[in-house]
Parts: structure tokens; C-alpha cells; sequence
């Protein structure tokens, strides 16, 4: 009996093994096969072909240093030097940096032994690259660009044609076309990140600057750095200010249009089946509609800003929140309010003193959980509707020009979600908390 | 005699008292809820100044868009199959989108949380480091990464794939790690004796724990990103969010490509909604009776 018990149970026990066995095996193969068939539905080989190296170096390299353009026109040889090549960072009319000597004749010190010269005569220019020797160009209208190379090959860093000749070195890069030649230098850190060129505090230390801030100048100080025009500090710290604007009327319009209408969907404060129904429909609704369908047909009504992203916050959130709240007030204990009836209240007053203090910590603390998360919403929803800080994002990244500016706003977005992460879980702890006490 | 009248006048008093708390907390409660107002209001007027539109003459033709839509696009009933048809590659590129990213993010999630739980982590040491892993994962908002690789990798689903996942490595890693939290620490012990290697130790004795509620956290989490890809797509990154910017900047005459757009979004979601709804809710019970039993 016991003997045939045993091997009963040995029976079993081996069947559900083996399955396990076979779950093990077949769970990671089913999810391999999915990820090789979204692998090449999602053309991932031809993605890693065409990836640009170049933009993802040019964004790397971006991120921490800048570059100063000393540009000449061979039209006139004018020659102008200014950071990012941009008129808003460019030196006044013979000034420069003291790496590049303006003169009849303009020697630019890229450092290392690396010195270009912008001769006069025929637009000439001369290149000398220490262990490779003295290369000189000149620029005609008819001929293009003329080359001299101390060796019989073109070297590989310098890519050249009959008009145009790139020359890249690790000290900088050398450019000449017809029409202009053009010498980048590259520094690393932010340029310009407090003061631009026309400020008369450019270029001062920073305990210059505190003490000139004692003496009496903190207002020009602080004008010269809030209306900087290469950073715009301004500008991206009102567009921080209306993304969290945006999350915060969303999450809180929204928390108050569904409080009421969640009564209307609680089982135990809406006795009538349709009206219960009809509500959590609407709820479905509402989210089933989606932010992106809601933050496009708001845009439509209501135009390009702020208001439309923090409306359709609103909206998406009123089903959310109508569906959570209506859970909380499902759960509600009977008693409490029974206990606030008994000594003669009104309705009202039985929501007010009965219901609502049950239910103000999960309200509370759902309503803080969606304010962080709506500021990353808002983020994303600015970009579309026109507003705050994922606006000033996508234009930085369309225009391709200043990568510097999009990490800045990554890293200011960053901090900006980490910092309402924070408040959010502050608030939380302290609100719930002393609500428990004060009931 | 003389401790009562005490009393007595101590029970007076401490009514005052309560009185004037009742009071003072009503006023402070009264005060809050007009801040409360006054930033709601002051919030609103400054977005809508900024705003191109206004807000009342915004709301009187909020139905106008959504009522061209459905006229246009039931004038042009019969051609509604088709578009779906047309759309319906473009709606399995977005589901496809949410489902890789949610299953690459889960994959690296369940990773993070492990080696970020006391007493579960393979290198205790650098609990904190796995941590901050995840907090930045999760802080980043999914369109910088979307935005940042389409720049690097030309548009289309694979940006937003990547974007979508690792924002999922980072949320669900966190939920991932509380439910860890609540297993029990004996089975491993158990393993351990025996000379259980890390892997073996995790996958023995603690992921049939857990399981479930990974896969419930997994199957909301599949729930949100269906949506953040669409919104991705606007941006460029594939799918039918891209299909619907176009079809919308088409406008009028065209109307009938975007209710179609339009429909198969709202369907996908709800359908989607529900059904994972419907297992997160099996999963859990499930869960419970066990534990019960």
C-alpha cells in the first residue's frame, strides 16, 4: 500500500518536473523568437548600416566643448572670429581671442605646434602640421582651390576635391571653399554659459565677480546672466516653471473633476445600476481616448500652449482618477459613517465628517504619485502642443546645431523630474502621516 | 470636594480648548483652500495667456474637430475597412514597439531589482550603484531618448523601442525590487546549503515567488507603453502615432484617414486595457487564494 502510495507520488512528482522542465525551456525560447522576429521586423541590421557615427560623435563631443569658428571671407577678406560660428557669440570688429593674431596677416595658434595662416594675397592660406610639414592652399575664382603638400599623397585626414578641402586634425579642423575659409578650434566646457562677449563681466573669475556682486553691482550681474542671449537662461527657466505648471493644473484639475463624478461610479454612493454604468464608461472612455488623441484634438480648439497641454493632462487624468477614486470609495468602511449618522448628520455632513478622511490618503497619495509622473507627461506633451521645456528640447534637436544647448535641457529636464520625484515623496510622507494623526 | 469642582472646571476649559483647536484648524484648512484657489486660478490665467487660443473660445468649438471628423468620415463609411487594412501594419509596428520594449525592460528590470534587494544582491556593495541605475532610467522622460537616437538612427520604431524599454528598466525595476522585498529569505538559505550558485539561488527560490506579481506589474506597465509609443510615433518614431501626425497634417478631405487612425488607436487601447485587466486580476486573486490556502 505504502510502497504503491510512493511510487504514486514519485509518478506525479516526476510529471510535474518534466512540465516544468519543458516551461523553463519553451518560456525563454518564445521570448528569444519574439525578440529575433521584432529584430528584423524593426529592420535592426539596416539601422546599424545606415547609423551616422558622425552625428553621434558630434553630439558626444558637443555635449562637453564648444568650438570657435575664425572665418574669412574670400569674397572681401574680412576676417571675423566667433564662437559656435553664431553672430550672437561673435568678437567685436578686431578683437579676438589671444590664440589668433588679427593683422594684414591672421596667424591662428591652434595649439601644439599647429599654426594656420591666412595670407593676403590670392586668399592664400598655409597649414603647418608638425611631423607632416607645410601645406599651402590658394584659392582662385576660376582654378577652385590650388593644393601644395610637402608629400606626393594626400593624407588621409584631409579630404579633398577641386573646390573644397577639409583638413582634420586633432587640434582642430581647417575648411576652405571658394567662398570662405574657415578655421574651428575646439575647447572644452559650455561657452559663454554665464556671460556673453558684450558683457563687460566676461571672462572674470569668479571671485571677481562676487565681490563686484558686494560693491554694488549684483542687479547688473544678475541682468547680464538672466538675459544672456547665447543660454537664455530666462526663457528655459520659464519653460521649466510652465511644464510643472502643466502637470500641476492637470493633475489637479483633474483630481477634482473626478472626485464627484467618482461618487456617481462607487457601488456603496450610486445605487442606480445605469448611472453607475454610465459613469464608468465615460471613465473608459476618457482613457481609452488617450493623451495623444486628446492633446490633438485640444490643440485644435484651443491652439498651441501652455492650457491645451495642462487641459489634456486634465482630461486623461479626470478617467484615471475617476477609476482609482471610485476603488477608494468602494472601500470605505460602513461603520465610520454610521458612526458620524448616528449623531444626527446631515448627508453632507456625512461625506464630509464620514467618508472623505477614509479616503484623503489614497487621494492624497495617488493625486502626488501622478504630479511626478505628469511632469515627464508634460514633457513629452509640450513637444507636441507648444509649451515649456520639450519645446525648447525639439527645436534644439531639429536645428542640429547646438547639441551643448539639448544636454543642458536633458540634464535640466532630469533634475527637474528627480527634484518633483523628491517634493512628491516629501509631501507624501508628511500629509499622509499627519493625516493619520489628526484622525 | 475641591477636586471636583476642579474637574469641572478643567472639563470647561478643555472644551475651550478643543474649541479653539477646532477653530484654528478650520482656519488653517480655510487658508489653504483659498491658496489652493488662488494658485488653480492664477495657474490657469498664465497658461492661457501663453496659450494662441483662449480658453472660451476654445471650449465653444471643442466639438467642431471631433464633429468634422465623424461627418467626413461617415460620408466616407465604405472606405473605413480599407484604411484599416492600410493602417492595421502600422498598428502592429506600435503594439510591437510596447511589447519588445516592455519585454526587454522587464528582462533588464528583473536584473536591477535582484541585485538591488538586501539580501538578494549578488554584490551587496553595490546595491546603491543598481539603485541610481534605475532612479536615472527612470527619471529620463522617454522622448529625450527617443528624440537623442532618432538623431543618431534615423527615425523609425527601434529610437522609441530603446527609449520606451529603458524607461521600463527603471519603473519596473523599482516595483520589481518592493515586491522583492516581501519574499521570503529561507528558500534561499535552503539553496545555499545545498551549493546553490547566484542564478540557481534566484531562479529556485526566489522568482516562483514573485513571479506573479512581476507579471501583473509587467502587464500594466505593457498597458502604458502601448500608449507611450503612439505618442512616440508623433514624434517621429514610427507606427501609428507617424501615420496619424500625417494623416492629420493632411487636413480636411482627408479627414477619413485620421478617424480611421483614430479608431484603431481607441480600440487597440481599450481592448488591450481590458484584457490585461482581466489577467492582472487573475493573476493577483490567484496570488491570494494560495496564499490562503
Amino acid at each position: 500500500m505504502t510502497m504503491l502510495d510512493t511510487a504514486d507520488l514519485k509518478g506525479s512528482a516526476g510529471r510535474v518536473m518534466s512540465r516544468k522542465r519543458i516551461v523553463s525551456f519553451a518560456l525563454p525560447a518564445l521570448v528569444l523568437t519574439y525578440l529575433t522576429y521584432v529584430f528584423f521586423a524593426f529592420g535592426v541590421p539596416d539601422l546599424i548600416a545606415k547609423a551616422s557615427g558622425t552625428n553621434a560623435r558630434a553630439l558626444m563631443a558637443d555635449t562637453y566643448s564648444h568650438k570657435v569658428h575664425v572665418t574669412r571671407d574670400n569674397r572681401n577678406g574680412t576676417v571675423r572670429v566667433a564662437i559656435e560660428g553664431e553672430s550672437k557669440g561673435a568678437y567685436a570688429e578686431g578683437a579676438s581671442p589671444d590664440w589668433v593674431a588679427l593683422g594684414e596677416e591672421t596667424i591662428i595658434d591652434l595649439g601644439g605646434g599647429h599654426i594656420v595662416t591666412y595670407l593676403p594675397a590670392n586668399n592664400g592660406v598655409t597649414y603647418n602640421v608638425p611631423g607632416y610639414g607645410l601645406m599651402t592652399f590658394e584659392v582662385s575664382r576660376s582654378q577652385g582651390v590650388i593644393q601644395n603638400y610637402p608629400t606626393g599623397d594626400i593624407p588621409d585626414w584631409v579630404n579633398a576635391s577641386k573646390n573644397r578641402v577639409a583638413v582634420t586634425t586633432e587640434a582642430g579642423r581647417l575648411s576652405i571653399t571658394r567662398n570662405r575659409t574657415e578655421v574651428f578650434r575646439y575647447f572644452v566646457g559650455w561657452e559663454l554659459f554665464f556671460f556673453t562677449l558684450d558683457s563687460p563681466y566676461h571672462g572674470m573669475g569668479f571671485g571677481e565677480v562676487v565681490s563686484r556682486a558686494f560693491a554694488g553691482e549684483a542687479g547688473a550681474i544678475a541682468q547680464d546672466f538672466w538675459t544672456n542671449k547665447m543660454w537664455r537662461h530666462a526663457d528655459v527657466a520659464w519653460a521649466i516653471f510652465e511644464t510643472i505648471l502643466m502637470a500641476f493644473l492637470g493633475t489637479m484639475g483633474g483630481a477634482i473633476v473626478a472626485l464627484p463624478l467618482a461618487f456617481l461610479a462607487a457601488r456603496n454612493f450610486a445605487p442606480l445600476l445605469a448611472v453607475r454604468m454610465a459613469t464608468r464608461r465615460l471613465f473608459d472612455f476618457i482613457r481609452g481616448v488617450d493623451a495623444l488623441i486628446w492633446t490633438i484634438i485640444l490643440s485644435r480648439a484651443f491652439g498651441l500652449g501652455p492650457l491645451t497641454g495642462a487641459l489634456a493632462i486634465l482630461i486623461t487624468d479626470t478617467g484615471t482618477f475617476g477609476k482609482l477614486f471610485s476603488e477608494a470609495l468602494e472601500n470605505v468602511d460602513k461603520k465610520q459613517i454610521e458612526g458620524v449618522q448616528s449623531t444626527g448628520a446631515k448627508p453632507i455632513q456625512r461625506y464630509r465628517f464620514g467618508v472623505i478622511p477614509q479616503i484623503t490618503p489614497v487621494l492624497i497619495s495617488q493625486i502626488l504619485y501622478f504630479l511626478e509622473s505628469n511632469t515627464r507627461s508634460a514633457t513629452v506633451i509640450g513637444a507636441i502642443t507648444g509649451g515649456g521645456i520639450g519645446l525648447l528640447l525639439t527645436q534644439a534637436i531639429i536645428t542640429q546645431k547646438d547639441w551643448e544647448e539639448v544636454s543642458y535641457y536633458i540634464m535640466l529636464i532630469v533634475v527637474m523630474v528627480v527634484f518633483m520625484d523628491w517634493l512628491s515623496g516629501l509631501l507624501r510622507r508628511k500629509l499622509i502621516k499627519g493625516g493619520k494623526d489628526g484622525h | 470636594m475641591v477636586e471636583t469642582t476642579a474637574g469641572i472646571r478643567d472639563l470647561g476649559s478643555i472644551q475651550d480648548d478643543y474649541l479653539a483647536l477646532t477653530r484654528q484648524k478650520r482656519l488653517y484648512s480655510f487658508i489653504l483652500l483659498i491658496i489652493f484657489i488662488a494658485l488653480m486660478v492664477a495657474g490657469f490665467s498664465v497658461a492661457g495667456g501663453r496659450n494662441a487660443g483662449s480658453f472660451w473660445g476654445g471650449l465653444d468649438n471643442f466639438f467642431d474637430y471631433p464633429a468634422e471628423l465623424v461627418i467626413e468620415a461617415s460620408g466616407k463609411l465604405s472606405e473605413l475597412p480599407g484604411h484599416f487594412v492600410t493602417f492595421f501594419p502600422a498598428l502592429i509596428e506600435t503594439v510591437n514597439i510596447a511589447a519588445a520594449a516592455t519585454l526587454i525592460g522587464a528582462i533588464a528590470a528583473i536584473f536591477l531589482s535582484l541585485l538591488s534587494t538586501r539580501g538578494m544582491a549578488c554584490f551587496p556593495v553595490l546595491i546603491p550603484v543598481f539603485r541610481r541605475i534605475m532612479d536615472i532610467s527612470r527619471a529620463i522622460p522617454e522622448i529625450v531618448v527617443a528624440l537623442v537616437l532618432i538623431f543618431i538612427l534615423g527615425g523609425g520604431p527601434v529610437p522609441a523601442m530603446i527609449a520606451i524599454a529603458l524607461h521600463t528598466a527603471g519603473a519596473l525595476g523599482k516595483l520589481f525590487s518592493e515586491v522583492n522585498e516581501n519574499a521570503d529569505l529561507k528558500p534561499l538559505d535552503g539553496l545555499a546549503s545545498v551549493g546553490a550558485a547566484w542564478g540557481q539561488k534566484m531562479a529556485l527560490g526566489i522568482v516562483p515567488q514573485v513571479a506573479p506579481n512581476w507579471l501583473s506589474y509587467a502587464l500594466l506597465r505593457f498597458e502604458i507603453n502601448v500608449r507611450a509609443s503612439a505618442i512616440l510615433g508623433f514624434v517621429g518614431a514610427g507606427g501609428l502615432g507617424y501615420e496619424l501626425k500625417n494623416a492629420i497634417s493632411w487636413g480636411q478631405g482627408r479627414y477619413d484617414e485620421a478617424a480611421a487612425i483614430f479608431l484603431l488607436l481607441f480600440i487597440t487601447i481599450i481592448v488591450i486595457d481590458q484584457t490585461s485587466s482581466h489577467y492582472r486580476d487573475r493573476l493577483t486573486h490567484g496570488a491570494k487564494s494560495e496564499r490562503r490556502a
